[in-house]
């Protein structure tokens, strides 16, 4: 156990790692002395490609960009660096690409004698299917489809969110650097605070502020460094930017964001209740609060993520001016997927489909689109997803061209409905994915399902 | 008054990639209290908007702190798969855009 601090700083470059921040308000920050610098690179906002395909939110050099002066401020000043859910999934090829990274920077500072330690977060499938007949794994939320064994086996690869234990023990075995695979948010946030001795409740509620960085301030951003103070009863969190305050309410408020409950939050093992915390304004910008409570579930549950490649996708965009056809753009487009169907009257209907988006019509909302008015002008995205690339390839052409010379009834503009704005039109997209693990699963503790190893970088 | 103007904060986002979250934060204690007082937002109206049933609503609750109140949706379509509009969810709060607001005749 380390040594009990009466107050411990811990400083957010950004909300995520290769979005960027001023380095004026970093190295703020760092003339604070902060105790450890944590950020998290993780999400499932961008959908289920990133996971099912292996690649990064963001891009390399970004990435770069960020943990280069993370690592090397941090090296120099001697504290702890710790990375969340590496790569934005978190799955070993996204921790894999992180930890090149971070060992390209090291080689490029000569940064030597040092210890890195990697916290797996990979589910085998084996474990999942074996949870799922013991009846220890189920869906999480209404929507999510029952977990056939067919659609586990299809699933390329799971991870689960980790929660502070593993992260705790990493720190017990002094890692200078804690890449981790997928972590619940503010877990690297809490495992930090919960090591020295402060309260878990605070510890996570820190973490889940901090987790999207200056996000809490006004105004609000995730690409602007934070600084958050624990201290026994309550924490502090600190804009690092001039222009940017935090208030009462844009505290208590953030606890609102991409979360589904204003003040019940899930976490690995636990349950935060943020109902009866009294948010303070100190005057300088910064918010002090208290009364966040914890609770530990009964049964430990990990969440799980897993995507599966549903189908093959090829898209076009173009522009549609002519009032006759925006009258009646919907009518025409169903015609057009009958012309196509019956064109490829030997392909099985089920092994393709076509999509119309309208944009200026109801692109956004579709049926539930209040305002049926259309603009005039209308961008239609449309594609065709099916079992193979080639087949998508084919059935979108088609659509393309029958769409291009439809000759509906009364049209004025017969040398062509549609303005393509590139060439070629169509653009074959790749494979398409689908969330088919969101589940929690029980397990014996916060440490079972997170291997950690450890690199010693020799002097 | 329509919602989208007595709102300081009306957005929405996955919370998830299952279920889309929607929050609605004022800044004035005054107007929060009345909506909140008012039973306008309720399960009726957000089944009605949005299409759906009222048990796919998995929450709608208001935290005074933070003068606001916030909609929880089971999605549809799973976010960035096949049929998905809106792979963040980010512009799903557009039909509470328009709820008329009653905030009595001083304002």
């Amino acid at each position: 156990m380390a040594k009990a601090k009466e107050e411990l700083k811990i400083l957010a470059p950004c909300g995520m790692l290769g979005y960027g921040f001023p380095k004026s308000s970093f190295m703020k920050g760092m003339e604070h002395r902060p105790d450890a610098i944590v950020v998290d690179a993780g999400s499932t906002d961008a959908g289920p490609h990133k996971l099912g395909a292996g690649t990064a939110i963001v891009s390399k050099q970004a990435c770069k960009k960020d943990l280069e002066l993370i690592v090397t401020e941090g090296v120099v000043a001697g504290i702890p660096v710790i990375i969340g859910s590496a790569g934005g999934s978190g799955a070993k090829v996204h921790v894999e690409w992180t930890r090149s990274i971070i060992m390209e920077i090291l080689q490029e500072h000569q940064i030597r004698n040092l210890k890195i330690a990697i916290i797996w977060a990979d589910i085998p499938l084996e474990v999942v299917e074996a949870k799922l007949a013991e009846g220890k794994c189920e869906p999480l939320g209404l929507a999510v489809k029952p977990l056939t064994k067919d659609r586990l086996r299809a699933t390329n690869g799971i991870v689960a969110q980790m929660g502070h234990e593993p992260i705790m023990k990493a720190l017990e075995a002094e890692a200078d650097i804690i890449l981790c695979g997928r972590a619940y948010d503010p877990s690297p946030f809490a495992a930090f605070a919960i090591y020295h001795g402060f309260d878990a409740a605070l510890a996570y509620h820190l973490g889940k502020i901090l987790e999207c960085s200056a996000l809490c301030a006004e105004p609000g951003t995730t690409k602007d460094s934070m600084l958050g103070i624990l201290r026994k009863d309550s924490f502090i969190v600190k804009p690092l930017n001039e222009q940017r305050r935090c208030t009462a309410v844009s505290v208590a408020a953030h606890t609102f964001y991409e979360k589904d409950h204003p003040y019940i939050l899930h976490g690995p093992g636990m349950v935060l209740n943020l109902e009866n915390c009294v948010f303070t304004e100190r005057g300088d910008g910064s918010v002090e609060v208290r009364g966040s409570r914890i609770e530990a579930t009964p049964v430990y549950k990990i969440k799980l993520e897993g995507a599966m490649k549903v189908a093959y996708r090829t898209f076009v965009v173009a522009g549609v001016r002519d009032p006759l056809l925006i009258a009646r753009i919907e009518e025409v487009e169903e015609l057009v997927k009958q012309q196509v169907a019956e064109y490829y009257s030997e392909v099985p209907p089920e092994d393709y489909r076509i999509h119309f988006i309208n944009y200026g019509l109801n692109g956004v909302l579709g049926e539930l689109e209040p305002h049926r008015e259309p603009a005039h002008e209308l961008g239609i995205v449309f594609e065709v997803v099916a079992k193979t690339q080639e087949l998508a390839n084919a059935v979108c052409s088609s659509v393309r061209s029958t769409f291009l010379h439809y000759g509906y009834e009364g049209r004025k503009s017969t040398a062509g409905n549609l303005a393509f704005p590139f060439a070629p039109s169509d653009v074959p997209f790749g494979p398409v994915y689908e969330f088919s693990v969101y589940h929690l699963m029980e397990v014996a503790d916060g440490l079972e399902m997170f291997p950690i190893e450890y690199i010693e970088v020799r002097p | 008054m329509k919602l989208y103007d007595a709102a300081a904060v009306l957005r929405s986002k996955n919370s998830g990639p299952f279920e889309v979250t929607v929050d609605v934060l004022f800044d004035d204690p005054e107007i929060y209290d009345k909506i909140k007082r008012s039973g306008v937002i309720n399960a009726e109206l957000v089944s009605r908007l949005y299409n759906i049933a009222p048990e796919s609503i998995t929450h709608i609750v208001f935290f005074d702190q933070a003068l606001g109140f916030k909609i929880t949706f089971a999605r549809a379509i799973s976010s960035g798969t096949f049929l998905d509009r809106d792979v963040y969810g980010a512009q799903q709060h557009a039909p509470l855009m328009d709820v008329e607001i009653d905030l009595g005749p001083d304002r």
